[in-house]
């Protein structure tokens, strides 16, 4: 029989009260192991190449947006978020008129991104947007081209490490 | 009048000198506990409020000062708003006798155990009364969980004061202590410390055993229905419980204000430091073992109060009668 399977063992356990000093022994060293804590506003995470954060509308190098207006983003978000209205400009393209993202809608799933066929709408590395009305959350073609401006170098470097793995 | 007024200046100067560093002490109690456990789950705490969050007790304090006083419609508002100042007002009454040094006492009363004792029995009915004039079941039911938790583990605590008291031939704090001197009782009476520790914790509600508050299961316990400076003066009374009860250990089972040698590098420094470093130390115990255990099941709570702790300390009660006995050593 071994030692530590003894019942007087366990009673010497419980009288001394061994495995709870071990636990106090236990908490006492991670008391002076280092701080895992984030200094988030200052310090921030590392963020996946596939992290799916804030909608941005893409454009092309000579300032041409991407979008062609073929609704698939539309049609294939399951929460309903995003309207589309088009119409033909007077150079002859199919362009949109109305792109709107109910951002209080959306579910981040990222399926409009992989529906896109030609990488138009993206959703970027910005997790950061919160507002204090519910009205700046629905987003319009201007505030997400804007994004899309203001976000190009990260998207870009995002899609081509992402290509990668595909 | 004026001349009797001026007479009673002294005695409320040493009162003030007293509440005030303890009020400060009950304020910084919060942040180190939220440093200590930060600490020990690899945790920072609070660290923006002032250089370490040295302010955030403030902070805390100003923002429970500019809440609204909310008393239910259907609650007694005179017992409602006693209530906390009951509990406020115990846990800093307890005070008048605790020797913070040789002579440093404002009440040098010959049952000055009889009298902590009393005070911190009578804590019970600040829970009782809040719960019952709440006027809400929550309140109600935390508040019986409250007091029969406090009312069972001061049965054994009550023996393990019995245990010193036999030792030290005396109930008056100060010669309790300085019967200590070259021997704390911690050490012959080590189970005892331990008994008492953890009836300390089970006493003012704390973890492992803060089954009446346990946030993560119950809302609160008898201070639900309390906002604002009430349950400011609940939350300052009970940390000022866990003060007065590491005083309390300190004086029975560390010897007080006496240092650990009666050498020279140990004498110099003034028994006071000594005093509050013993506190420190036993706070730090509070604060570590809430870091560490999860919570007691009510049932379990029972069990170690009346059916382990109870009869050994009666047992220990005996043996420690039957050696003063026999060794002939009983003063008095």
């Amino acid at each position: 029989m071994k030692m530590t399977s003894h019942p007087l063992f366990k009673v010497f356990k419980t009288f001394f009260l061994v495995d709870l000093l071990s636990g106090m022994y236990l908490t006492l060293r991670y008391m002076f192991k280092r701080k895992v804590t984030l200094m988030y506003p200052y310090e921030k995470g590392r963020l996946s190449i596939r992290f799916r954060g804030e909608h941005a509308l893409r454009r092309y190098p000579n300032g041409e947006e991407r979008c062609i207006a073929c609704k698939l983003c539309e049609a294939v978000c399951p929460a309903q978020a995003i309207t589309i209205e088009a119409e033909e400009r007077e150079d002859g393209s199919r362009r949109t008129t109305r792109y709107d993202i109910d951002m209080t809608k959306c579910i981040y799933c990222g399926l409009c991104e992989e529906a896109c066929p030609v990488d138009a709408i993206v959703e970027g590395p910005n997790f950061e947007f919160s507002t204090e009305t519910r009205e700046e959350l629905y987003y319009d073609k201007d505030k997400l081209l804007s994004n899309g401006d203001r976000w190009e170098v990260e998207i870009a470097e995002r899609l081509e490490r992402e290509a990668l793995g595909r | 009048m004026l001349d009797a007024l001026l007479s009673l200046l002294p005695l409320i100067g040493t009162i003030l000198l007293i509440v005030i560093p303890l009020l400060l002490a009950v304020a910084y109690l919060t942040l180190v506990e939220r440093k200590v456990i930060a600490a020990m789950q690899l945790r920072v705490g609070p660290n923006v409020v002032g250089w370490f969050g040295l302010l955030q007790p403030f902070a805390d304090g100003l923002k429970l000062l500019h809440k609204e006083t909310i008393i239910p419609t259907r609650a007694n508002p005179l017992i409602f708003l006693v209530a906390p100042l009951i509990t406020f007002g115990l846990s800093l009454s307890a005070w008048a006798v605790i020797p913070f040094s040789l002579g440093w006492v404002v009440a040098n009363i010959n049952v000055g155990v009889l009298y902590l004792f009393a005070i911190s029995s009578l804590g019970v009915y600040g829970i009782i009364i809040a719960g019952w004039a709440s006027n809400s079941k929550y309140a109600f039911l935390g508040a019986l969980r409250s007091a029969a938790q406090m009312v069972s583990y001061e049965v054994s605590i009550g023996l393990v004061i019995i245990a010193v008291l036999l030792s030290a031939g005396s109930m008056n704090l100060t010669s309790i202590v300085e019967s200590q001197k070259g021997l704390w009782y911690v050490i012959p009476h080590l189970p005892m410390a331990i008994i008492f520790i953890i009836s300390a914790l089970a006493e003012t509600n704390r973890a492992p055993f803060d089954l009446p508050e346990a946030e993560a299961e119950l809302v609160s316990g008898y201070n639900v229905e309390y906002s604002s400076m009430t349950f400011a003066l609940f939350f300052l009374g009970e940390y000022a419980n866990m003060i007065l009860m590491s005083a309390m250990g300190t004086i029975l089972f560390l010897g007080g204000w006496l240092p650990p040698l009666e050498m020279v590098p140990f004498t110099w420094i003034p028994g006071i430091i000594w005093f509050f470093l013993k506190i420190s130390f036993l706070l730090f115990i509070f604060l570590w073992v809430r870091a560490t255990f999860p919570r007691y099941r009510y049932d379990q709570l029972m069990h170690l109060g009346w059916k382990v702790f109870l009869p050994f300390s009666l047992g220990w009660v005996m043996i420690t009668a039957s050696v003063i006995v026999v060794l002939g050593v009983i003063k008095a």
